[in-house]
């Protein structure tokens, strides 16, 4: 029974690994490159539904709109002026970098507005979740609707993807920008529709990882955002189911082995793991092998 | 000679700063006493150091407003030793460099013992100083455990690490628990030190330390695992030595998970109640080790929080508790050996450092507080427990 206990405490945290993943990999699959700013993305929508809600007196609906829309304008100013002018530097360093610049920005405008204290949040999910087997097994409201969340959003973006013509023109961004140019794709607007919905993204992700741990501060999405990086890269970095399975794999090894190796070693297991996997299988689980055309 | 020549400047330069005072009113803080007192020239002169503005600015306050309150307190009464006490205090803005400005700032002003500084980092810096000068230095809160390395500096709190002993002790004696289960943080000194003590000093007392569960800075959201193993293991209470920015994320979630031990936390617990938005009912029973509750009824207490809200407009915390006593203790040294403010910084350092581990004080903070030649306090531990959203003394 406490080992189901323990494996669904793993399902709740990767659960927020796999809806955080998702934005991650739909960025990187289209645009192909590591936005690191996105945990932060997350944060900021974390403070506007804090503070819209607060404002409002409770009313987390409004608060989540407010931030999807935000946050959806964050991403796009961000893609506009740091990202964009960088596209065709040299190396694609100069973009990462500047990416875990924008993360900096970003934590340092937060601590700067909202101070370094954190906040409560109160969570956006009001249903105290299913108890099962006499209330010794419990999974929390949060956990459900996340995989719910996921699920849908991996259902719709898979089908944006392969049956719009907007989905298409990323595909063909994704495959070859050059290429696409000269099809007739606006590779600009369709990166900064990538971005655009990645941040919304961010912003749901945000709403829900907050409700499920509810302690805001300016570093609440940083750990987060990478620990969903590696499950972005362990199912498959660009495979949008890849994210899921990789974030849900990752919260249960992170939880058993905390459980039943070590707590202070999880961390270490959860990325030795990932050194293994892509060790053995460089893709990662759902990862597709694209070979380089010369 | 270079001591004389010293000496010399020090005087010359606070008889210079004792003008510039007269002349523009508060050049360096000072208060009215000690213009008063100037007069006559023989005053004791005490300074204090603490961040009085930034984000540490509630602490620094409370020390420096509790330090000038209990001097004008002491004056009131007839001064120390029959002599009256000035009294001066910099800011230091949480910053080691800017307290070492703090310092000599109070230095040249005449400082003959020091009140600080209030932080661990600070404190460190300045005793760096204080020791090259054989300055005597009593931090009321600075609690690493480097802050007192030196032998002219002393403390009125407990250490970081000796919390952990002070809190195992609290638990055997009111005997709170038969089991119990430990949440703390690998990734901090100060969480470390604390449980090593704790789980060290647990050996032989009347309750068993059932689970010990870490986490890192890195890994601090998800305290379900942590949690949970406290609870199969049986623990009926939790010894969270952590800040509470976590420990508000583990009552949350020990709530959700229907689990209600008695969690007990240390001055880094302190705060939890400030986080905006928190359901402080979730927060119903805790007990947190600390040395001053305001709420205490017996005379010294009220008197202090009656005088410190008359004149600051809040109610004093630990920190000015600390203070407060730390002022009183100097006094009770000053007077253990009869020094005299004419005697040079140095000789008043060796006679009150000596003092220090004969006498027995009595504060706010302890009925009977002793120190040995280390600068460790010896008191007994206080604990408070949160009750409707407030602080109540758990004893």
């Amino acid at each position: 029974m406490s080992f189901l206990t323990y494996l669904i405490n793993g399902l709740s945290l990767g659960s927020i690994y796999a809806i955080i993943a998702l934005g991650y990999t739909m960025v990187y699959g289209i645009a192909k490159m590591l936005n690191f700013a996105h945990g932060d993305f997350i944060m900021v929508g974390c403070y506007v539904i804090f503070t819209v809600s607060g404002a409002l007196s409770g009313n987390s609906v409004v608060g989540i709109i407010v931030a999807i829309v935000l946050c959806t304008l964050l991403g796009i100013t961000t893609e506009f002026i740091a990202y964009r002018p960088l596209r065709g530097a040299a190396s694609p360093l100069a973009v990462l970098i500047t990416a875990i610049g924008v993360s900096y920005l970003l934590e340092n405008v937060a601590l700067l507005i909202f101070g370094a204290d954190i906040k409560s949040f109160t969570s956006v999910i009001s249903w105290e979740g299913l108890s099962l087997a006499g209330g010794q097994l419990k999974i929390q409201g949060v956990t459900i609707v996340t995989i719910i969340i996921s699920l849908v959003i991996l259902l719709v973006l898979q089908l944006f993807i392969n049956k719009t013509k907007q989905g298409q023109a990323m595909l063909a961004v994704a495959e070859d920008k050059g290429a696409a140019t000269l099809m007739g794709i606006n590779v600009n607007k369709t990166i900064m529709l990538t971005f655009a919905i990645g941040s919304a993204l961010a912003a749901i992700a945000g709403a829900l990882l907050c409700s499920a741990y509810p302690s805001l501060s300016p570093y609440t999405g940083a750990m987060p955002g990478i620990k969903a990086f590696v499950a972005a890269v362990l199912g498959g970095i660009g495979s949008i189911p890849g994210a899921m399975i990789g974030g849900l794999l990752l919260g249960i090894v992170e939880i058993l082995s905390k459980t039943y190796i070590s707590s202070q070693l999880s961390d270490a297991i959860v990325f030795g793991i990932l050194v293994i996997v892509l060790l053995v299988k460089p893709t990662g689980i759902l990862g597709k092998v694209i070979q380089e055309k010369v | 000679m270079k001591k004389f020549k010293d000496l010399l400047s020090v005087t010359l330069v606070s008889a210079m700063l004792a003008g510039t005072i007269a002349g523009c009113g508060n050049a360096t803080e000072a208060t009215s006493t000690e213009e008063s007192a100037q007069a006559d020239g023989a005053v004791f002169k005490i300074g204090a150091i603490g961040p009085l503005t930034g984000g540490a600015a509630a602490y620094g306050n409370a020390v420096c407003n509790a330090a000038e309150l209990a001097v004008d307190e002491i004056n009131a009464a007839g001064g120390i030793n029959g002599y009256q006490v000035a009294y001066s205090k910099e800011d230091d803005e949480l910053n080691a460099e800017k307290s070492v400005n703090a310092y000599n700032t109070l230095k040249d002003w005449g400082m003959q013992l020091l009140v600080g500084s209030t932080t661990s980092a600070c404190s460190i810096a300045v005793s760096e100083y204080t020791k090259q000068d054989n300055m005597f230095q009593l931090t009321p809160s600075g609690s690493a455990e480097d802050c007192v390395k030196y032998d002219n500096v002393f403390r009125v709190c407990f250490s970081d690490p000796n919390q952990g002993i002070a809190s195992a002790q609290y638990i055997d004696e009111h005997s709170l628990a038969t089991k119990v289960g430990i949440i703390y943080d690998s990734s901090d000194v100060y969480s470390n030190g604390i449980y090593q003590k704790f789980v060290a000093e647990s050996e032989g007392k009347n309750y068993e330390v059932v689970s010990a569960e870490a986490f890192t800075q890195d890994n601090n959201t998800d305290f379900s695992v942590q949690l949970q193993k406290a609870k199969d293991a049986g623990a009926d209470l939790v010894f969270l030595p952590i800040y509470y920015k976590d420990a508000s994320l583990i009552l949350t979630q020990a709530n959700t998970m229907g689990y209600a031990p008695t969690f007990f936390g240390v001055d880094g617990m302190d705060g939890i109640l400030t986080v905006e938005n928190f359901d402080t009912s979730l927060a119903e029973g805790l007990m947190l080790l600390t040395p001053f509750a305001a709420d205490a009824t017996d005379d010294l207490t009220v008197n202090f929080v009656t005088n410190y809200q008359e004149k600051y407009g809040e109610v004093p915390n630990q920190f000015a508790a600390d203070a407060y006593d730390a002022v009183y203790i100097i006094k009770q040294a000053l007077e253990a050996k009869g020094a005299t403010p004419d005697m040079s910084v140095s000789d008043i350092c060796e006679a009150v450092k000596s003092a220090m581990t004969e006498i027995e004080a009595t504060g706010l903070t302890s009925s009977k507080m002793t120190w040995d030649a280390s600068g460790e306090p010896n008191k007994e531990p206080k604990a408070v427990v949160i009750k409707d959203g407030a602080y109540v003394s758990a004893d």
